[in-house]
């Protein structure tokens, strides 16, 4: 069986380690799950783990890598680099694999026209982990596809050939990759060369400087927003400043006569204009006068009553023994969290060309496959017809997930037959973003006479994180009931408690939410971990061996333990106050990811101030260590800012602040002037980076607040 | 209107048919060094921010008529890969981007607080760099401002390095 790859090579049978979508799922990270229903527990499972396999339809090597004649690899990656360091780790995999330097492989965006496209995402942690086992097994093959034509060209037989630095040699004599392949028609593709062990390699687990670390710092033309076309003009889109709003009529008049404006664009279900340059479009669209209708008007404290536990509906995800017991003492506490934004620095934008019947999109996203999907289906064309050109991210957060931006800027270019450039306004990228959904929590517990918990529950209500995303099939709700992005950090992760219920309440609101980094994870965490907090104090405990004395010593528990006590050692944990600073301790698990925080904070001006933070975690092998800690510091820094200050609020229907300063965020004097991370490695493999350590992070805080203060803080963002 | 103005040492006649015009714009879209970004255009994230006349400005609130006669440089004209700025060769030891959006901008408020500060204290620092980093890169930015003042005062006092 053979086919043709798109530089018209041969390809012969081959045989690739493939794992698909939810069929290989990992083992439940905590706890053991009410449901006997196999496909509810993996899906569950699923979603508590997110042990994700990778799910793209690339596997022949040809469409990963290229030889260039100047003896370097290029490697196409169908995930997105949108800070986290990916394409560092997948370059560093491919090197060691490929018998490559890092100097000699070079990493870029696979466009949709490779075919090499990933079918879900870049998110929730999955990029390096998913790839860990198919990226090396297709470098692998790489590799020794590349052997296979060396031999021939020296000679001599497959395994007479050793390789490195890209080059073979064998007997003596030695050609680089590029010469051994450059004139190939047609590749052997052997079966799948067995791994190397952990141990051989050169680059994975090493601190390599970030590959896209000299771009960044030279200013290379390298984002969304960077892209260019020869006769480009840029595009503007009209918005409501109200949640809810619908369209009723315009008056562009006023407009159309504007300095510079090329067309009006009528379109049912958006209204714009397209002009010479960003001023220009951006005038022209203030002058747009739009009629728009509002059902009602919606406030903070509506949102705020919907979202109360016990309004929504209900799933029970997680059950263990028995219930709370109502007739003996209940220690209860509730825990709240504001609706949040994503904030990142690059406004989301998009630069489309429509000639006749292809369509080339440049555009920050994390969501390759479906931006094409929606582009090709309003175009009324065939996907392959849609070429989506992927840029690095200025910032994604999980708000490069939704992008029908794309699908406006292709209609505007069809019209007026040019690239049509346009982004958001800053205004526009807070009043419609997909934002962090605001949550409740009750938590209750009974406590023995010893002090240890005997029963535990935790029901928390929220907004949509996953429900009806385009990204996951419609059955993974139905089937499960509640929201997969929503309960991320809300189970009980103190496995030895035996008696554990975890509710899940899901509430519609006005306007859209969605995933934000770590989804659910920051806030129930917040209330998870200081309610634990409660609990030690009210028994008596440390927080520390409180919380150990409640972990199981299975494999999760055997590595929240290890985290839990090596962020103690390492910060000192002490309960006392020392200078005006006290401690806080918290830990959670996400995505199968434990880590635990330890915040040093102190008051002034009844102002929090972190100082430190120490920070241990187990992502299992740190394929680049230092892009680990650069993510765990960026993640404490981002929970900082999202724990003490961030908040959006509505009124009359109009969601606010509109821009920074206003919508507080952490600048450089609130950042710890410490950061302390300690990385473990409880299993051989990678696990979730990115998300994880954005846990205990609120919940570090307040535990520190409430030794200075002896008040409990509940409700986000937090203050003194 | 023609307006002048030198930028990254280049001297440069621009034909402008909006004074108003944010010179943000007409350094990224006419001139075509992108290197200088949009985050906001209300001078609220600092992304936009470069050199002119030596003073760190928000570009997408400046009017390019404010530009005539002015010398301006962008993170295009702070160095280059041969030969980088201290702030540039800080960042790099100290591996700071993440995402690299909001980087131009912090290296250009950087290098402006140096030329006034040489040796800035965390205080001077958490007062004079007030850009937004959403990825929390603050950490390792503080660390490269100060290895950055260092790097400055041995390429200037070459006994003492
Ligand atoms: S774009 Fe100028 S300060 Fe934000
Ligand atoms: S590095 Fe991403 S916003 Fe600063």
């Amino acid at each position: 069986m053979s086919k043709t790859n798109k530089k018209g090579k041969k390809v012969s049978r081959r045989k690739f380690l493939v794992r698909g979508g939810l069929g290989t799922l990992g083992v439940l990270a905590v706890g053991t799950y009410l449901f006997r229903n196999p496909i509810r527990r993996n899906i569950l499972a699923y979603a508590n783990s997110m042990d994700m396999a990778y799910m793209g339809s690339g596997m022949e090597p040809m469409i990963w890598f290229e030889v260039t004649s100047d003896n370097q690899i290029i490697l196409h990656s169908p995930k997105v680099e949108m800070g986290q360091g990916t394409f560092t780790g997948l370059a560093q995999m491919a090197a060691d694999e490929l018998d490559v330097s890092m100097n000699q492989i070079q990493i870029v965006h696979a466009q949709t026209d490779t075919g090499n496209i990933d079918t879900f995402s870049t998110g929730g942690s999955t990029s390096v982990a998913g790839l860990w086992q198919p990226l090396r097994e297709l470098a692998a093959t790489m590799r020794e596809m590349i052997k296979v034509e060396g031999a021939k060209k020296l000679g001599v037989s497959v395994n007479e050939i050793s390789s490195e630095n890209a080059q073979l040699t064998a007997a003596g004599n030695s050609i680089t990759y590029a010469d051994a392949v450059k004139d190939v028609t047609e590749w052997e593709v052997p079966n799948t060369p067995p791994l190397r062990d952990l141990k051989e390699y050169k680059f994975i687990g090493k601190p390599i400087a970030r590959i896209d670390l000299e771009a960044k710092v030279f200013g290379d033309p390298i984002f969304g927003l960077d892209a260019e076309m020869p006769d480009m003009l840029y595009g503007a889109v009209v918005r409501p400043d109200k949640i809810g709003a619908t369209f009723v009529s315009s008056d562009t008049s006023a407009a159309e006569s504007m300095p510079g404006v090329v067309q009006i664009i009528q379109e049912e279900d958006f209204v714009g204009v397209v002009a010479r340059s960003y001023s220009e479009a951006e005038n022209a669209k203030q002058a747009i006068k739009v009629d728009w209708s509002v059902e009602r008007d919606w406030s903070s404290e509506e949102i705020q009553a919907i979202l109360q536990v016990g309004e929504g509906n209900a799933s029970l995800i997680q059950k263990e023994g028995s219930d709370i017991d109502d007739s003996s003492e209940v220690i209860e506490m509730e825990f709240s969290s504001p609706i949040g934004a994503h904030a990142q620095i690059e406004p989301n934008g998009v630069l489309a060309y429509v000639n006749g019947d292809k369509a080339t999109i440049h555009i920050s996203t994390q969501v390759v496959n479906l931006t094409r999907k929606e582009v090709a289906k309003r175009l009324g064309f065939d996907e392959v017809q849609v070429n989506i050109v992927p840029t690095y991210l200025g910032g994604g957060f999980g708000r490069r997930l939704h992008t029908p931006h794309a699908v406006q800027a292709a209609v505007m270019s069809r019209i007026v037959g040019k690239p049509v450039k346009y982004c958001f306004s800053r205004k526009e990228e807070f009043q419609h973003d997909m934002f962090r959904p605001p949550t409740h929590h009750v938590l209750k517990a009974n406590l023995d006479e010893s002090g240890m918990i005997k029963a535990i529950r935790h029901d928390f209500s929220s907004g949509d994180v996953a429900i009806d995303s385009p990204l996951l099939p419609g059955f993974v709700h139905s089937i499960l009931g509640a929201d997969v992005g929503a309960i991320r950090g809300g189970f009980c992760q103190y496995s030895a408690i035996p008696n554990i219920r975890t509710v899940s309440w899901h509430v519609e609101l006005p306007f859209a939410t969605s995933w934000w980094r770590s989804l659910g994870l920051l806030a129930n965490t917040f209330a998870w971990e200081s309610f634990m907090d409660e609990l030690a104090v009210k028994s008596g405990k440390d927080p520390v061996s409180f919380r150990l004395a409640h972990i199981q010593d299975d494999e999760a528990g055997t590595r929240l333990k290890a985290v839990i006590q090596a962020a103690a050692v390492k910060a000192n944990y002490t309960d006392e106050i020392v200078d005006g600073r006290a401690m806080g301790f918290a830990a959670s698990t996400d995505a199968g990811t434990p880590c635990a925080q330890v915040a040093e904070v102190s008051l002034k001006n009844g102002k929090i101030k972190v100082h430190k933070v120490t920070c241990a975690m187990d992502p299992g092998v740190a394929v680049n260590p230092d892009q680990v800690k650069a993510q765990c510091e960026g993640s404490i820094i981002m929970g900082i800012s999202a724990s003490l200050f961030e908040k959006m609020e509505i009124r009359n229907s109009e969601l606010s602040p509109t821009i920074y300063g206003p919508y507080q965020m952490a600048l450089m004097k609130h950042a710890p002037k410490e950061i302390d991370v300690v990385l473990l490695q409880g299993i051989d493999k990678p696990g979730p980076v990115g998300e994880p350590p954005l846990g205990p992070i609120g919940a570090a805080i307040a535990n520190a607040v409430y030794r200075l203060t002896g008040e409990r803080l509940t409700a986000m963002p937090l203050q003194a | 209107m023609t307006i002048s103005f030198q930028i990254n040492g280049q001297a440069k006649s621009m034909d402008i048919e909006d004074g108003n015009t944010p010179l943000l714009w007409v350094i990224r879209d006419m001139l075509n060094h992108k290197g200088t970004k949009f985050g906001c255009g209300k001078a609220a994230c600092g992304a936009c921010t470069l050199l002119i006349d030596g003073e760190a400005v928000r570009s997408c609130s400046y009017a390019v008529k404010f530009a005539a006669g002015k010398s301006i440089t962008t993170i295009e004209g702070l160095g280059n890969k041969e030969n980088p700025h201290p702030v540039q060769q800080a960042w790099i030891e100290e591996i700071v981007p993440q995402c690299g959006y909001c980087q131009p901008g912090f290296m250009m408020a950087t290098a402006a607080l140096l030329e006034k500060i040489p040796q800035p204290t965390d205080e001077d620092i958490d007062k004079n760099i007030i850009n937004v980093c959403r990825c929390g890169t603050y950490y390792r930015m503080r660390k490269a401002i100060h290895k950055a003042a260092q790097i400055k005062a041995e390429s200037i006092d070459p006994i003492n390095s």
